[in-house]
């Protein structure tokens, strides 16, 4: 039964280690526009394709999060969020990462004051629940915990540079910011009249992070990913980025992706790693799996509002744990079962026969 | 029976959604409006949610935001952002509805800062000001946030007058009306300029005039509110039961 919430035994992919193949970058013809990873392309790669790629977080984020890394992460908007990730990243202080969304709820403020950001690409930095993202006003008006950078996007222009990114295209069209002072400032995005019409466009520039993080139900051992509920610009990242690590609630047999194909959102030969973490979207919701903890972000906001409670905040929820199993424990069973289904609505199965 | 400021803007909000509009629907206060239209006089309006979510009938439980579980559960489709904004940017979505920080005489909203002080941004607020046929704005009135002015234009209202907006190349309708804690705001169809239309009830113009940071401009035929009804309240209660949008 997915989500369960017993905590599962985690394994390592003993069979990627020793071998280095060569993989294509699937997006070499949109390199050119984009600033290059400095990850290490050939340690990334020598995960086997067909194989396990199930690690630990820890194993996972030492492998594929490097610093000065453009990852797009949180990019279902305010479901599905990667938190277990983001706080491992956290954790073991990878920095100088540009961080690529739409609205990430509050998981930006929360990376932003971990310390790790040296710039965001997005539509929206904030906390949904209460509005403001203290740590990113603090880090924009004060430079503290450091200065950052900030390229202020729409929802739909932001997930038309990843699709033009994902279809291996110089840039992408819009037809919305005209006027603003969005347009004014993002040096990515200029006019472009359309040669058949002369109407106006704008042009934004394509986008090709590195990685893209993604929070996901279920995926098999290869990382095929299925995904339901809402998917924000999911498909877009997952297309447009380098490579894709894949958190999951549950590790499942082949046999469970292949029975309903159309539910596939990521295809595993872009997956280097696939990490089993329940809960792991938690605060935010996963459909049919937990809701949305109301409490956890009103909390935030009042904990991380001054820098002095803010480190106090860190050191509690983050910096202070060892791993996700420390962090599930610290909410506590009654926490968790309450944000439990309580009213299942499962999906009518379809015929893939033929 | 008390009632709460956020409750009368949900139900002004609410009332201007008409039975045939696919709605392009915001957060918080926007998105109990559309649940209490769909709940009422408007049961085949559509809402699109920028999360991709498309929507025919009302959340079957309370909900926060516009992903929390309640709401994906019975919808039409879970797509894409990029498939709604499709519908919005091809022009086939009638009513769009945002909020922001700061609000100009002509509409214009800006929700990214205001002097040193960073606020979040867009989200898809400046895709909605600029792409929907007609656009509600709700907020809170208050001096510091309905200025002359807005010192950045996040979402694009009228800019500074009668034509921008066809000169810029925005195809959405622009602003049709500003909902208030203290009453409504329409706009002037030849000088493009926010006139108070119509007061919430026991808000005196004096009121409305102090927290208004541009020369406020009355309509000769001023309307009142009318009060929620308790049919209304009752549901507004079932969606936000812990009034954590409409206020506690």
């Amino acid at each position: 039964m997915l989500c369960s919430a017993k905590p599962v035994p985690l394994r390592t992919a003993e069979s990627s280690l020793g071998f280095q193949l060569q993989v294509l970058s699937p997006l070499h013809s949109a390199e050119s526009i984009v600033s290059k990873t400095q990850s290490t392309e050939k340690e990334i790669s020598s995960i086997m394709p067909g194989k396990s790629k199930v690690m630990s977080m820890a194993e996972a984020v030492r492998r594929l999060v490097r610093p000065g890394a453009s990852i797009a992460l949180g990019t279902n908007l305010e479901a599905a969020i990667p938190f277990a990730a983001s706080q491992e990243i956290i954790r073991q202080q990878v920095r100088d990462l540009t961080l690529i969304g739409p609205i990430s709820d509050l998981l930006f403020d929360m990376m932003i004051g971990g310390g790790v950001v040296k710039k965001i690409i997005a539509a929206w930095v904030g906390n949904v629940s209460t509005g403001s993202g203290y740590n990113f006003r603090r880090a924009v008006e004060q430079g503290l915990p450091r200065r950052i950078e900030v390229e202020n996007h729409s929802n739909l222009s932001v997930s038309t540079a990843l699709e033009a990114g994902g279809m291996g295209l110089g840039f992408g069209l819009i037809r919305s910011l005209f006027g603003t002072d969005i347009l004014k400032e993002n040096p990515n995005i200029v006019p472009l009249d359309c040669p058949f019409t002369g109407q106006k466009h704008l042009a934004v520039r394509a986008l090709v992070p590195d990685l893209a993080i993604v929070h996901a139900q279920r995926a098999d051992e290869e990382g095929n990913a299925h995904v339901w509920g809402n998917l924000g610009i999911t498909p877009e990242a997952v297309k447009a980025a380098r490579h894709i690590l894949v958190v999951v609630e549950e590790v499942v047999p082949r046999a469970v992706i292949r029975a309903d194909p159309n539910r596939t959102l990521i295809p595993g030969f872009k997956v280097r790693a696939v990490v089993e973490e329940p809960w792991g979207a938690h605060p935010s919701p996963l459909q049919g799996c937990y809701g949305h903890d109301d409490e956890f972000y009103l909390e935030y906001s009042r904990a991380t509002k001054e820098p002095e409670q803010a480190e106090v905040w860190f050191k509690e929820w983050v910096l202070g744990l060892p791993h996700r199993q420390a962090y599930l424990k610290k909410l506590g069973p009654e926490r968790l079962a309450g944000l439990k289904v309580r009213h299942p609505a499962p999906s009518a199965p379809v015929e893939y026969g033929y | 029976m008390v009632i709460k400021p956020g409750e009368l803007m949900v139900c002004v909000a609410a009332r201007e959604i008409k039975n045939s509009d696919v709605v392009f629907v915001g957060m918080r206060l926007p998105l109990l409006a559309f649940l209490l239209a769909k709940s009422t006089h408007a049961p085949d309006a559509v809402g699109l949610f920028e999360n991709g979510l498309i929507r025919d009938e009302p959340a079957r439980g309370p909900i926060v935001t516009m992903c929390d579980p309640p709401i994906i559960t019975g919808a039409v489709a879970c797509t894409s952002l990029r498939e709604v904004m499709g519908y919005l940017q091809q022009g086939r979505v009638t009513l769009g509805f945002i909020g922001g920080a700061e609000v100009d005489v002509f509409g214009n909203i800006n929700t990214t800062r205001v002097d040193r002080t960073r606020l979040p941004g867009s989200g898809g607020g400046a895709d909605i000001a600029s792409l929907a046929g007609r656009l509600m704005i709700i907020m809170s009135h208050q001096r510091r946030r309905f200025v002359r002015r807005v010192e950045y234009i996040t979402s694009p209202g009228f800019g500074d007058g009668p034509g921008w907006r066809e000169a810029q190349g925005l195809s959405g309708g622009g602003p049709t009306a500003i909902v208030t804690t203290y009453g409504v705001f329409r706009f002037d169809p030849t000088t493009k300029r926010a006139v108070l239309t119509q007061v919430h009830p026991e808000v005196d113009l004096e009121t409305v005039r102090r927290e208004t940071g541009w020369n406020l401009a009355v309509a000769n035929d001023l309307g009142l509110t009318p009060l929620p009804t308790l049919e209304e309240l009752a549901l507004i209660r079932r969606f936000d039961p812990k009034g954590f949008w409409t206020g506690a």
